[in-house]
């Protein structure tokens, strides 16, 4: 049986267990660039992001919002995300700390299902939000 | 130049069929050792078959080209940002699915930026079906125009 949350024992304001990625790298970059077929040249092209006059590569988007859908799984359960909604935010440099975390702000039933609902935030080093967003989870 | 009469347009619809060497290797980018995506037999025995990441549906880059797009009406592609993301996931989708995918351009709006200057919004969306006809996903995205380069 698959693993999904208790409806009755999540309580408004549980937050999700955070995932912390100490330092990302340009690797990471290239991987996610490989892996999703997003080839846009400002996350692995130095020269290209130099004479566009950034000052280095910066992480895709939706790489840091795929580590943050690993936390949300990692708790939620991988089968039970209905909605996940990501807003970005700051951008993220090769070397940031990566912290995913979250938090339930309502619990409610929706086409026969039981629905946890919350928000997401992904925050650097710095403690500024690289991505903001939400989530709806199907529970038990 | 939010130029509103391209919402609505269409793209051609797209194959994307459900591969697990994708699914692990797209896993392992966002740095999921889940044993879910890379354990057939566990994945089958919990929840019938292998799952995709939640946000696995980028990978529609790989199945799409000019004709799959609505088309972007004049945007220069310079200067976009990637401004938000959405996925609904209205069913599961399982390695060995084959999907059929539709984009359109759903809304386009102008709005003062700060960085930037004028900004104009575009929300496209995608909606995936399965081979049984069942509608599983719709994936929303929307683009920034900055009415500038934007720096770092």
């Amino acid at each position: 049986m698959a693993k999904k949350l208790k409806f009755d024992s999540v309580n408004v304001g549980d937050e999700i267990p955070r995932f912390v990625v100490e330092g990302v790298t340009r690797p990471d970059f290239v991987r996610y660039a490989g892996a999703s077929g997003d080839f846009v040249p400002l996350h692995y092209d130095q020269t290209f992001v130099e004479a566009a006059g950034i000052p280095t590569v910066f992480a895709q988007g939706m790489f840091t919002a795929g580590l943050l859908s690993k936390a949300l799984t990692d708790w939620a359960g991988i089968g039970n995300v209905r909605n996940f909604k990501v807003r970005f935010a700051t951008r993220v440099w090769p070397g940031d700390l990566v912290a995913c975390t979250g938090k339930v702000t309502g619990k409610r039933e929706q086409n026969g299902e039981k629905i946890v609902e919350g928000e997401l935030i992904v925050s650097n080093q710095k403690g500024e939000a690289a991505i903001r967003g939400s989530f709806r989870a199907a529970a038990a | 130049m939010a130029d509103k009469s391209i919402v609505g347009r269409t793209g051609k619809p797209f194959k994307m069929p459900i591969e697990w060497s994708k699914v692990r290797e797209f896993a392992r980018a966002i740095k999921d050792p889940n044993p879910l995506y890379l354990d057939p037999e566990a994945a089958k025995k919990e929840l019938g078959g292998i799952p995709v990441p939640v946000t696995f549906l980028q990978t529609s880059a790989f199945w799409t080209d000019e004709s799959s797009s609505p088309g972007f009406g004049g945007f220069d592609l310079r200067r976009i940002l990637h401004g938000e993301q959405e996925f609904e996931l209205l069913k599961p989708i399982f390695v060995g699915d084959v999907l059929t995918g539709v984009s359109k351009i759903a809304d386009v709006m102008e709005k003062e930026g700060g960085r930037g200057g004028k900004m104009t919004l575009l929300v496209s969306e995608t909606e995936y079906t399965n081979q049984r006809g069942e509608k599983v996903a719709i994936a929303r995205s929307t683009l920034i125009e900055t009415g500038q380069a934007v720096k770092a």
